[in-house]
């Protein structure tokens, strides 16, 4: 297993926090349609959360208001245990505090080469703007070899985008978020669409998320996938959470057959 | 398995436009040495193909950046009417020029707002816009064009379309150059290094790729969206101020003609339609073998009736090229069909 930088030091020695993000509360209305119902949800420092549901149970919604994109109608957030004014939480607000998201296929820029990608964004300038191209290839490749690991492959840091196959587009937007210390890594559906034999690196990277101290918060359709990751998974029906189980006390079977009574129940 | 090193292809910049050029120019060398061995036919070329490359540069970032601007000839219409008119009926020498280039930089921001704030698709603001900017330069010009008698005894003529070198030495040639080649030049050498090692140039190439992704990754498209129409507005003002001045001329459709040969000389260079990949060096080769091949054409006894198809010939010949050199599975296909290879890519 590859090494990873570990979570940023700054974030971690400041205050001792119990949760890296807690929502308390949480409603979310689009006009007269509730997407979220008093949601009551904790992300420990540490963990990997799975969040299951079935298509429409509001997931997105529930990740979007976690992490800026929207705004709660109601309710409270908080980031490692303090409250964050709702107005002010945006996008760049929640990357300010280390958190993440990583989507299957809008988080890289097919055509642009590995370095770019890296740093887009964030790049190493001078006054006028001009971009460090030297810096930003050296720890690219740095990165490639050695925190992702992809030493041997036949991909540079000059490689674009579409010479990766899906799970490796994955590794390098994971190892990305890692790299600029987020403490919270949001996974959406990071799975879907990919061969099995990428699954496997996906899953590999979600765990090293947890082996160097951060927390991934991660959607997931495919019971078996995030069953086999998750420290905790949460549920999610028609936006309210309805249940909270730990992987070890249920099989996938098991799991399928609760979710399955859950549908029946309405 | 190390990475493989990237192909000469790869490496240098434009590398298939430059051969391309280069064997056009010996091949007119051939055809007509009377004019391609003499030095007059590059010294013309270095004061009419400025206004074509500096149209091109803006367009290889607006191309770059996923979007379209057909506007470009009215803004030269519009802003070359601003210039010529302070020129001639009020005698302002720099303050036309100032003038002239801010009403190119307020048409591009309109074409920018439109595009990125209002939401109109670049094709369709820019197409409006032309017809605009077009009919604003005939109402306010009365249709008019304007003759600039002595415009060069200005000092803004001398300064930015003069002949520094004129009668200094016996050697006729040094005197044609046009210090518009000098301004056009640092002006391109500065674009190509914001395109390749600026984050605005990198953020244009990353909205090309996808709108998506950047605004993801924390761009802000519509921004630099603006930024990037603006841009190419100052360059039309530019071209258009060098047009007048370089003929002593306003007219008003003064760039009409430079519309399809800017776009041509993009894509002939290499700059891909789709957005996301953009070559400076490419687009100033491409501009090159545009303007050259008129003048090779005549030159060698063809009539000027010829210089279309044969431009179009070559930009067919280039897409295709550029086609097969971005997909290596067609180009394997194809190398396949004549056993020219066995391996894959």
């Amino acid at each position: 297993m590859p090494m990873a930088n570990p979570a940023g030091p700054e974030t971690r020695s400041a205050a001792d926090f119990k949760d890296i993000v807690r929502m308390e509360g949480v409603e979310k209305f689009f006009g007269a349609i509730q997407s979220l119902r008093g949601i009551n949800l904790s992300i420990g420092r540490n963990e990997i959360v799975g969040l299951i549901g079935d298509n429409g149970a509001g997931k997105s919604t529930l990740i979007k208001v976690m992490t800026g994109v929207l705004q709660p109608s109601a309710g409270r957030i908080f980031v490692r245990d303090k409250e964050v004014s709702l107005e002010d939480y945006s996008v760049r607000r929640a990357h300010d505090l280390s958190i993440e998201t990583v989507y299957q296929d809008k988080s890289l820029a097919e055509n642009q080469p590995l370095w770019r990608n890296f740093f887009i964004g964030r790049q190493i300038t001078n006054r006028f703007g001009f971009i460090d191209i030297k810096k930003q290839k050296a720890i690219a490749r740095e990165m490639l070899m050695t925190s992702i690991g992809f030493r041997g492959v036949g991909i540079s840091e000059d490689s674009t985008v579409s010479q990766l196959s899906g799970g490796e587009r994955q590794g390098i937007a994971i190892g990305r978020a890692m790299h600029f210390n987020a403490d919270l890594i949001v996974l959406d559906e990071p799975t879907a669409a990919l061969a099995v034999s990428e699954v496997r690196k996906v899953l590999d990277f979600v765990r090293l998320i947890k082996s160097s101290g951060r927390a991934c918060v991660y959607i997931e359709h495919n019971l078996a996938h995030v069953h086999e990751v998750a420290d905790r998974l949460v549920v999610l029906d028609r936006g309210a959470l309805v249940a909270e189980i730990s992987p070890k006390t249920m099989s996938v079977a098991e799991l399928t057959e609760y979710l399955i009574g859950l549908q029946h129940q309405k | 398995m190390t990475p493989r090193a990237p192909s000469l292809i790869q490496r240098i910049e434009g590398l298939p436009i430059i051969v391309v050029f280069v064997a056009l120019l010996l091949l007119f060398m051939y055809t007509a040495p009377q004019v391609f061995l003499a030095p007059y036919i590059y010294t013309t070329f270095l004061s009419t193909l400025p206004p074509l490359i500096l149209l091109a540069i803006g367009l290889t970032f607006v191309i770059g950046a996923g979007e379209i601007d057909l506007s470009f000839p009215s803004i030269i219409a519009f802003s070359g009417f601003v210039f010529a008119v302070l020129f001639k009926e009020y005698n302002f020498g720099w303050v036309a020029v100032i003038a002239a280039l801010a009403s190119g930089l307020l048409v591009g921001f309109l074409n920018g707002w439109l595009i990125a704030k209002v939401g109109i698709p670049s094709f369709i603001a820019t197409l409006a816009t032309q017809f605009f900017w077009a009919g604003a330069a005939t109402v306010l010009s009365g249709g008019k064009s304007y003759a600039l008698f002595d415009a060069d005894k200005a000092p803004v003529w001398r300064i930015l379309v003069g002949r520094p070198w004129e009668g200094i030495t016996n050697v006729i040639w040094i005197g044609e150059i046009s210090v518009q080649a000098f301004w056009t030049t640092a002006i391109v050498l500065f674009l190509w290094l914001v395109l390749t090692r600026h984050r605005f140039g990198e953020h244009v190439l990353f909205i090309g790729d996808s709108n998506d992704v950047s605004r993801v990754v924390g761009i802000d498209v519509d921004r630099e969206k603006i930024k990037l129409f603006s841009l190419m507005g100052l360059l039309a003002a530019l071209a258009a101020i060098l047009l007048t001045l370089e003929n002593k001329n306003y007219f008003g459709n003064q760039g009409q003609g430079y519309l399809m040969t800017a776009i041509a000389s993009v894509l002939i260079g290499g700059t891909s339609i789709f957005g996301g990949r953009a070559t400076i060096i490419g687009t100033i080769f491409g501009c090159f073998i545009i303007g050259m091949i008129e003048a090779g054409l005549v030159a060698s006894g063809l009539t000027g009736a010829w210089v279309r198809t044969i431009q179009g010939l070559v930009f067919l010949a280039a897409i295709v090229f550029y086609l097969y050199v971005d997909e290596p599975q067609r180009r394997s296909a194809l190398f396949a069909k004549f056993k020219w290879k066995t391996d894959f890519g």
